[in-house]
């Protein structure tokens, strides 16, 4: 318009008009590469952000995780002294299940030590080495009785304050009183380290245990099945419910008020907090259905209640952008509406059905307050061996661990979460994978 | 536009020219009905569009009749009382305008517009004296019947045997694995597709080029061997060459099939078929021998639109 005006006035000189406006378009390109250059360098920035505020936390929670995967252990001379394990020597299983073992630790330890004395020393001496480590000696022996007798050399996990120390998370220049190790203890653990019966090793505890009073004896074995038989349950059910309620609402039913009223109900429930899911699943599957308490079969079926609308929502999405001119195709060469749909359109959602799905299952697995309701969060020391087993899951350790006074579970509680992230890690690299795998078909 | 080249095109003998008077008059009536109804279109209409379809509308022997066919999308009237019959093997072509209706007409024929929630069909449509557009009648079977071929070539994102053995396979037309393999090979060789194809049977459909992609889905349609083939701007996205082809190939379809084709170019019309039928706005203008629309059209849309000064 403002061109037109320009020529009108000047005219007769319509080169000048031009280059007056070439001059505006310039002056304007000038603006519009500044805006794009400015908008580019907010993108950048905020990406730059975001990363450094991953690496950040990433780098502190390895830096904290990393020790939790190495253990102290000590190294120990024990005789197992019949007249402590099977005075009659009759090698009856049951007696040599209870002896005493940890007497035999005592004895050792005060071969070493011959200095501490009294109840209460000795107790602390006994404090050094874990709560685990009769129970060591009492598998060897069961297994074969006929060690009894013999002196073997051991290695023994060293107790949670024997490895802070090694750690050098405990302060030596704080007053005694203050310390979880009192001056003598420290004494005899430098001791030991001197005579070298102290070794860092693999801490194969924590991967391979379930949960436990003692640090050093907890593992997230039991954690880890338990989370597995949930996301079993919900994978299970949550995909096939979910695909066929979105290949149904999106393809065969009816456009009608009943339709978009399950429509907004399926995208509001999956913006409900996650805590009134593990409300549904106390009140339906454990007070209405009297399923069992703390199982993973309870736990996976709330789950399963709280991904299905992400699972439906995803597969309904990757339904639509499956182009019209393929169910065309189909229908006109007079496939039925089903046969158009298992057999075109379903093929060429898959992928992103599936992404849908491993999403929510990382969603599942990351949550930790729906499983509250249905007591899944509780001490549970044993592994886990089936659906209905008692169990907690991973991010329920987490929260048990990280709620722990004991200084040794903070490290074991990043360790903990390093393992929730190397499974949603993997989770979602199979999302991708599968993913392209799928499209790559053609 | 005004050199239309009529070349290439076969006369055929004469069609009744006396017109069904009944029809008419029933006809009549409709229109006046229409008018009052004032539809959507009814401003633009004015009174151009003739109460009744100019030419012949009726053919020896039809396999499709349609008689008083009228399209809604939603509230919006898209067809208006449309009467036409399509010969059997022969090539029928519709043209018009942008947006006149010819997509939805041609869809009504094999029921797609069923596919659109939105979309309602009045009126008779007989293929071979039964009206399809009753609700009890079964679509698979009449698409069987009525195969189609889009605008745009849309491929199954299978293999291209996978491609030309699917209406078979859904439809039960093969007995066996060598049965299938021959009915593809013969749809193929039939869509002129063979030859490029025949070493690369297992590859995807959607890698040939869009003429090759055309005439597969020119292939897919004859493998379940319809009775009419439906077109819809079949060469629209295609070059000279692969337009070429696509011609000779209705050409020679047309000898088993009847064709209607939805074309914008009035030289492929002209080159192609027999029959033409020219829409405006919804309604059937003027239907006629192809050579007697394009060398003397009756209406005065039908002269404006082929002469390229409407349109
Ligand atoms: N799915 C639909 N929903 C609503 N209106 C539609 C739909 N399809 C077509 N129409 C309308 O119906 C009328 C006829 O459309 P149609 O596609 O049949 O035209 P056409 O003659 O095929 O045009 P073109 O030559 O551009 O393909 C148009 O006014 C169009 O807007
Ligand atoms: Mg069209």
């Amino acid at each position: 318009m403002s061109n037109t005006n320009s020529t009108g006035r000047d005219a007769g000189t319509g080169l000048k008009a031009t280059n007056r406006s070439m001059d505006r378009v310039q002056a304007s390109l000038r603006r519009r590469y500044r805006a794009e250059k400015r908008f580019r360098a907010y993108g950048l920035i905020s990406v730059v952000v975001g990363i450094l505020f991953l690496f950040v936390l990433m780098a502190s929670i390895l830096a904290k995780g990393y020790p939790a995967f190495r253990q102290t252990f000590v190294t120990l001379d024990v005789y197992l002294d019949s007249a402590v394990i099977d005075p009659e020597g009759s090698r009856d299983p049951a007696v040599l299940r209870l002896a005493d073992y940890k007497r035999l630790i005592r004895n050792s330890l005060q071969e070493i030590f011959p200095d501490a004395s009294g109840r209460s020393e000795r107790r602390k001496l006994v404090a050094l080495i874990s709560n685990g480590a009769p129970f060591q000696i009492q598998g060897l022996v069961m297994d074969e009785p006929s060690l009894v007798g013999q002196t073997l050399t051991l290695e023994f996990p060293a107790s949670a304050d024997l490895d802070m120390l090694m750690k050098g998370h405990i302060d030596r220049s704080l007053p005694e009183a203050e310390r979880r190790l009192s001056d003598a203890q420290i004494g005899w653990v430098d001791k030991l380290v001197e005579q070298g019966r102290v070794h860092k090793r693999w801490n194969k505890a924590l991967l391979s245990n379930g949960d436990s009073r003692d640090p050093e004896m907890a593992g997230i074995w039991g954690a880890v099945k338990g989370s597995f038989y949930m996301l079993v349950v919900t994978l299970v059910l949550s995909f096939p419910i979910g695909v066929a309620a979105a290949v149904y609402l999106e393809e065969f039913a009816p456009r009608n008020r009943w339709t978009d009223l399950i429509e907004i109900n399926i995208n509001n429930l999956a913006a409900v907090p996650s805590i009134v899911f593990g409300l549904l699943g106390l009140a339906v599957f454990l007070n209405f259905f009297g399923m069992p308490r703390s199982a993973p079969l309870v736990g996976g079926l709330v789950l399963t209640v709280m991904t299905l609308p992400t699972v439906i929502i995803s597969s309904r999405a990757a339904l639509t952008s499956v182009p019209p001119s393929i169910r065309e195709a189909a229908l006109g060469m007079g496939a039925s509406k089903m046969q158009a749909t298992f057999h075109h359109v379903v093929p060429l959602a898959v992928p992103g059905m599936l992404t849908g799905t491993i999403i929510g299952m990382a969603r599942a697995l990351g949550e930790s307050a729906p499983l509250l309701m249905i007591g899944m969060v509780a001490f549970i020391v044993d592994v886990p061996q089936g659906f209905t087993d008692p169990a907690t899951a991973l991010p329920v350790q987490i929260y048990l661990w990280a709620d722990a006074p004991e200084r040794a579970f903070v490290e074991r509680t990043s360790a903990a979460i390093l393992v929730l992230l190397a499974f949603l890690i993997a989770m979602n690299s199979l999302a991708i994978f599968l993913r392209r795998r799928f499209e790559r078909r053609w | 536009m005004d050199d239309v080249n009529i070349g290439g095109y076969q006369f055929m003998e004469a069609t009744t020219m006396s017109r069904d008077r009944e029809t008419r008059s029933e006809q009549g009536t409709q229109a006046l009905s229409r008018n009052s109804a004032a539809s959507l279109f009814g401003s633009e209409r004015g009174s151009d569009v003739p109460d009744n379809t100019v030419g012949v509308i009726t053919h020896d022997d039809p396999i499709f009749a349609c008689r008083s066919v009228d399209v809604f999308y939603a509230d919006k009237q898209a067809i208006f009382g449309v009467d036409l019959d399509i010969g059997r093997n022969q090539v029928i072509s519709m043209i018009g305008p942008s947006g006149c209706g010819k997509s939805t007409f041609l869809r009504c024929l094999n029921r797609m517009n069923d596919t659109i929630d939105i979309a309602r069909v009045t009126g008779r449509i007989e293929l071979d004296g039964q009206d399809i557009l009753d609700s009890k009648i079964d679509v698979v079977p009449l698409r069987a019947r009525v195969g189609m071929v889009f605008q745009k070539p849309n491929p199954f994102p299978k293999s291209i045997y996978e491609n030309v053995a699917y209406g078979p396979r859904i439809h039960g037309l093969a007995r066996d694995r060598v049965e299938l393999d021959e009915i593809v090979q013969t749809s193929l060789e039939r869509a002129g597709l063979l030859k490029e194809v025949k070493d690369r049977m297992d590859q995807p459909g959607t890698g040939l080029s869009g003429g090759q992609q055309q005439r597969l889905c020119i292939a897919r349609a004859i493998a379940v061997s319809p009775e009419v083939i439906l077109m819809d701007e079949p060469c629209s996205a295609l070059d000279p060459i692969a337009t070429a082809r696509i011609e000779d190939l209705i050409d020679e379809l047309k000898e088993n099939y009847t064709i209607c084709i939805v074309t914008h170019s009035m030289q492929q019309a002209a080159r192609v078929s027999q029959r033409t039928a020219y829409f405006h706005l919804g309604y059937l203008v003027e239907v006629d021998e192809t050579d007697k629309i394009f060398t003397n059209p009756s209406h005065k849309l039908t002269e404006d639109y082929i002469t390229g000064r409407f349109g």
